[in-house]
Parts: C-alpha cells; sequence; structure tokens
C-alpha cells in the first residue's frame, strides 16, 4: 500500500467508520426501453434481487432510502409492498452523486443507532416517462425567476449545462475528441462482454467522432443510453454483512455531494475546467487511508465521456490536464493498469444514476461479476480473463475500488470499498 | 402582479417575491446592464442573489456595468432539446467574462454572464457568423424585450473592438 498520493490536508472527521461497514447484497431490473411498468413495480424487483443476493428477508431490512427528480416512488409504499416495516427512510432530491452520499447517510443512520440494515433504491423509467435527456415533458416546463438565467438561452439539458467545462478543458489542456472517444470505446468493450447492458456493440474511435454532433463537443455516441430500470444497495455493518452469502465490499471511505465554491451554473469561481473531485479527493483518500495508486478499478460516472474522464483526473489517477491521455493509453480498458466501469457504465449498460457502477464494483470485489464465463461444479463462475468480445469481464485481483459520482461539474461523490480481509 | 411575457413561445415567470431577478430584468429592459454591488466587498456578483458571496452582506446596490467582454467559453447547440429552438439550431450559448472585474477577487473568478450570440439587432445568430465565434471573441451586451419591464440580455460580436486572430473554437466544423 502506498500512501505517496495522499494529500497532508486532512478535511475529515474521525476515520473510525472505515472498514466498519460493507455493501452486503445488490440487485436490479433488466436495463430496457419500455419497460410497461410503474416505477413502484421496478423498484421492487431491484429491491427484493438485492435482498434474494444479501439473502435477506423482510425483516432483516428497517431502512430505506432513494433519491430521484420527482420520477420515482415513495420509499414506505415499496417496503409495505415487501412486508418491510421501517424504522428510517427519506426519499431525497437528486440524481448522479446520490449513491455514494446516501450510503454514507445509510451508515451514518446505523451507527446513529436509528436502524441496523438499509435498503438504498432508484427507480426510474428514463427513457418511457422522465426521459433522463430532458426532451419531452421536461422541456416544455414553465420558466420561472432564476432559471430564466438559464433555460431561456436554450441552456437546459445536462449536456448543454457541462458543455463550457468540457470545451473549455480542450482549449486549457489541448485535450482533443479522440481522446475523449475512447472512453465510450473502453466502456463499450466492457458491455460487450456484460449480458445485461442494453448496447453491446463494441465501438470505434472513427464512430463516436463521426456520429453526428448534440451539442458540441458532444457527439451522439459521447452521450449516455436512456433507460428504464431499478437498481437498488443493501448497507449494513461489515459483521452483519459477513453472515451473509456473498463477500463484503467493505467500505473504506465516502464523501457526498462535495461542492465548488459558488456551484451555480453560470461558472462564476474558475477554473470551469476544474470539477467538484478536486475538492472531494482532500476528504476520499485521507478517509480511505488509500490514494489512486492503490485503486485496482475505478466507476468514474459517464453521463458524458467528458464526465469520466474530468473525474479521474481531478481525483489525482493522473497529472492535472492530463486526463485526455490517461482515458486513451489503455490504463481503462479491461486488461489494462485500471479498468474503468466495466459493466459499460451509462454510456452502455443503462443509465441509473450511479447506482449501476456500485454494483458492478461490489461484483468485481467479490470476484463473481456476471459475464459469460463458463459456471463451474461449485456454482461459482470460472472467469478466463480473456476480454475478447463476448468473453470474461473480471478484473483480476480486485482488491480496491473507486467511484467518482458526478452530479455537475461543481458537485460529486465518491466512495472507496476493498474485499474483506479479516 | 407577476411580470410575465411569451418568449419565442415559452412563457417566462418573475414572481411578485423575486425582487433581485425583477430588478436585474427590469434594467435590460432599460438597456442598462446593472449588477449588485456588495456594501461590504465593493465586489460585483452574478446572477442575481440574495448575499454577497465574499462577505455574507445582504446589502447591495445596483450599479451601471459596461456590457463587453470575451468568450470564456460556449456551448453549440445542434440538437434541440427545448420545442421552442427546434427551429433555431444551430445557436450558441456564450459564456462571457465580463471585462469589469475579471481576474477579482481571486485569479479565476469572473462575472461571466451567458446569452445566445445574436446580431447586432438581437436576432439569433446565423451559422456563418457562429462560425467566427470562439473563446477569447471580444463580444458585447444587446436586448431582447419580453415585455415593456423585462428584457433578456444577450451578446454580439463587438464590432468595434480588435478581434483575435483565430478564436478558439471545437476542431470539428
Amino acid at each position: 500500500m502506498s500512501l505517496s498520493s495522499v494529500s497532508d490536508h486532512d478535511a475529515s472527521s474521525a476515520k473510525f467508520l472505515r472498514g466498519k461497514y460493507a455493501i452486503c447484497g445488490v440487485g436490479e431490473t433488466s436495463y430496457r426501453r419500455g419497460s410497461e411498468e410503474s416505477t413502484r413495480s421496478l423498484a421492487t424487483w431491484a429491491i427484493s434481487n438485492a435482498m434474494q443476493d444479501a439473502g435477506m428477508q423482510s425483516d432483516d431490512i428497517d431502512g430505506m432510502l432513494s433519491y430521484s427528480g420527482n420520477d420515482s416512488t415513495f420509499s414506505p409504499w415499496v417496503a409495505g409492498d415487501l412486508g418491510i416495516r421501517l424504522n428510517f427512510y427519506m426519499d431525497v432530491h437528486g440524481g448522479g452523486s446520490s449513491i455514494e452520499a446516501l450510503i454514507g447517510i445509510a451508515m451514518g443512520v446505523i451507527e446513529a443507532g436509528m436502524c441496523k440494515t438499509v435498503a438504498i433504491f432508484r427507480a426510474m423509467n428514463g427513457y418511457s416517462a422522465v426521459r433522463i435527456g430532458g426532451t419531452g415533458a421536461r422541456s416544455a416546463a414553465p420558466i420561472t425567476g432564476d432559471q430564466i438565467h438559464h433555460r431561456a438561452y436554450g441552456w437546459q439539458s445536462a449536456g448543454q449545462m457541462f458543455a463550457p467545462t468540457f470545451l473549455r478543458h480542450m482549449y486549457d489542456y489541448g485535450t482533443t475528441p479522440e481522446q475523449v472517444a475512447a472512453v465510450k470505446v473502453a466502456h463499450s468493450k466492457h458491455a460487450s462482454n456484460n449480458p445485461k447492458a442494453f448496447y453491446k456493440k463494441r465501438n470505434t474511435v472513427e464512430e463516436v467522432v463521426n456520429s453526428r454532433i448534440i451539442c458540441k463537443p458532444l457527439h451522439l455516441l459521447d452521450c449516455c443510453v436512456e433507460t428504464d430500470n431499478a437498481t437498488c444497495i443493501i448497507v449494513s455493518r461489515v459483521e452483519r454483512a459477513r453472515d451473509c452469502p456473498n463477500p463484503p465490499a467493505v467500505i473504506q471511505s465516502v464523501v457526498g455531494r462535495c461542492c465548488k465554491p459558488r456551484i451555480d451554473m453560470h461558472y462564476q469561481h474558475g477554473p470551469i475546467s476544474t470539477v467538484a473531485g478536486h475538492y472531494a479527493k482532500e476528504i476520499l483518500w485521507p478517509n480511505a487511508g488509500l490514494g489512486p495508486e492503490d485503486v485496482d478499478l475505478t466507476g468514474s460516472y459517464d453521463a458524458f465521456t467528458f464526465t469520466t474522464m474530468l473525474q479521474l483526473e481531478d481525483y489525482g489517477f493522473c497529472k492535472k490536464g492530463d486526463g485526455g491521455d490517461y482515458v486513451s493509453n489503455g490504463t481503462i480498458e479491461l486488461g489494462g493498469r485500471r479498468p474503468n466501469n466495466t459493466s459499460g457504465g451509462h454510456l452502455c449498460e443503462g443509465y441509473t444514476h450511479g447506482m449501476n457502477m456500485v454494483i458492478e464494483n461490489t461484483r468485481q470485489l467479490r470476484g463473481e461479476v456476471d459475464d459469460s464465463c463458463p459456471i463451474g461444479p461449485d456454482g461459482k463462475r470460472q472467469h478466463t480473463h480473456d476480454y475478447r468480445e463476448g468473453g470474461c469481464r473480471q478484473v483480476k485481483n480486485a482488491e480496491v475500488s473507486a467511484n467518482l459520482g458526478w452530479a455537475m461539474p461543481g458537485t460529486g461523490s465518491a466512495m472507496v470499498m476493498a474485499k474483506d480481509h479479516r | 402582479m407577476p411580470i410575465q411575457g411569451d418568449y419565442m413561445g415559452m412563457t417566462l415567470t418573475i414572481e411578485d417575491l423575486d425582487g433581485e431577478n425583477r430588478d436585474f430584468f427590469r434594467h435590460c429592459a432599460n438597456r442598462d446592464f446593472r449588477l449588485q454591488r456588495g456594501k461590504q466587498s465593493g465586489l460585483l456578483r452574478y446572477p442575481p442573489t440574495t448575499a454577497c458571496p465574499w462577505t455574507t452582506d445582504r446589502e447591495s446596490e445596483w450599479v451601471s456595468v459596461e456590457g463587453k467582454g470575451a468568450v470564456h467559453s460556449y456551448v453549440e447547440v445542434h440538437h434541440p432539446i427545448q420545442p421552442a429552438f427546434r427551429d433555431k439550431v444551430p445557436y450558441m450559448i456564450i459564456l462571457a467574462d465580463l471585462d469589469t472585474q475579471k481576474g477579482q477577487p481571486s485569479e479565476h473568478e469572473a462575472i461571466r454572464v451567458a446569452g445566445n450570440l445574436m446580431t447586432q439587432d438581437g436576432e439569433f445568430a446565423p451559422p456563418e457568423m457562429i462560425k467566427r465565434v470562439g473563446i477569447g471573441t471580444r463580444v458585447k451586451l444587446v436586448y431582447v424585450d419580453v415585455t415593456d419591464e423585462f428584457a433578456l440580455p444577450h451578446w454580439a460580436i463587438d464590432q468595434d473592438a480588435e478581434q483575435p486572430e483565430n478564436p478558439w473554437r471545437y476542431p470539428q466544423e
């Protein structure tokens, strides 16, 4: 373990929760378009799948958290459907960057004695109902007050709002479209080995930069997919997680919705090519007692190819300004030094506001990723580590993972998890 | 009464209680670009807010600011999201550094004001004009009326300014 990359600056409180909590269960629905189900129905499927994964019954769960942009279902309804009596719940507003923050909140409420096990879910019909790309009902909503300063200018969707940051990074550091397109190439390679992925086709750099421009610098293939799905993550104390059928993914550190100064979208506080990870890393690495060099795989949020790059750079996986090189030199591909979004992430697997990247890293740390490798007589997959199309996507010796969640350039969350060594 | 107007088929509303935005957009209707200046800090801020981000001071006054600057970054939209912009693509959203207070109070801070790239007459810029604009282009404010007490500030190329030879543009046209 090298601590050389850890900052001296201590922005954290007590570190005594390091290694004390774990993800003990994960589950999801399929990632699809046209779910023909309510978010309530999707949520019950995802949570019951996660409960099964954790080997838990309804009375093992007594806490629930969820997040949405008014496009989901209240926790108590879903809990009731599943026979869960809640000692704690909270449904919060938010999209990307919520899950790592909510995992931190789950640890806090368990630590406070408010409940003992928390199921966190995100249920969304991101294609069939409230579209994540911002078209449909959202795009025609009335414009009031502070919104006039952006929406009246046709500056509304996520891609439109983030584009000044993306372009300015190219201007400040010479980042090229081809370098950033390599993120889609890597994630599509990973998705081709993920039977659950919505898009399984491998893409080339040429395909990305020749796809039509949505808003510069984003081509169609720089943008994530819109899907309908629900996802669930169950958090408990590590001791409880050790009683579950699967090995715990032990939480070393969390940062929740850490912000740049003045996060309004008008970019008053530069450099605008720097994102919230610049601040979040001062909490993430010291609390984990680890640094970027110790990490074996990452889940850097890919609402767009650019968001993956910007975060990896600002969390210190490479020098400031070298993000374009980092994402295009093979490091982030399966078989590389530190693969990113091995499920295919939001660009290919499905859009979940960050949940599927945490689910994937949990499975990776278990050594039990659900690829097409044959299942042996012991019921476990015999991973080949042959990453050719349709093959394996299990990272060899995955010990430490980092999730880097993105809300917008000015806000992010992060989490470090490690394999259990008791 | 809320100030409400139709703009490109979009209904824009400023509520009675939203004093800061009422003042800001009313000044724009008078072709007077005013920003709040914190009493204690003496610093201007944008967009309109209720306190000074450098001092927490809630007292401020509206002062006239020269509406000139340079493009800090931009968005060039080719695929419209909002119905109102369907027949406007490609259109450009400019994020410009005002000359006033650039680099203050710290090196990377500036008053960065958003608006669409417009012609001098306040019409959406045609594609040939968009292709001339990039990071560094000198711009000045123009206004488009929504009601007689509410106008939106926008940006146009500053024809009187010395322009950079090659403003930085995204490499693919």
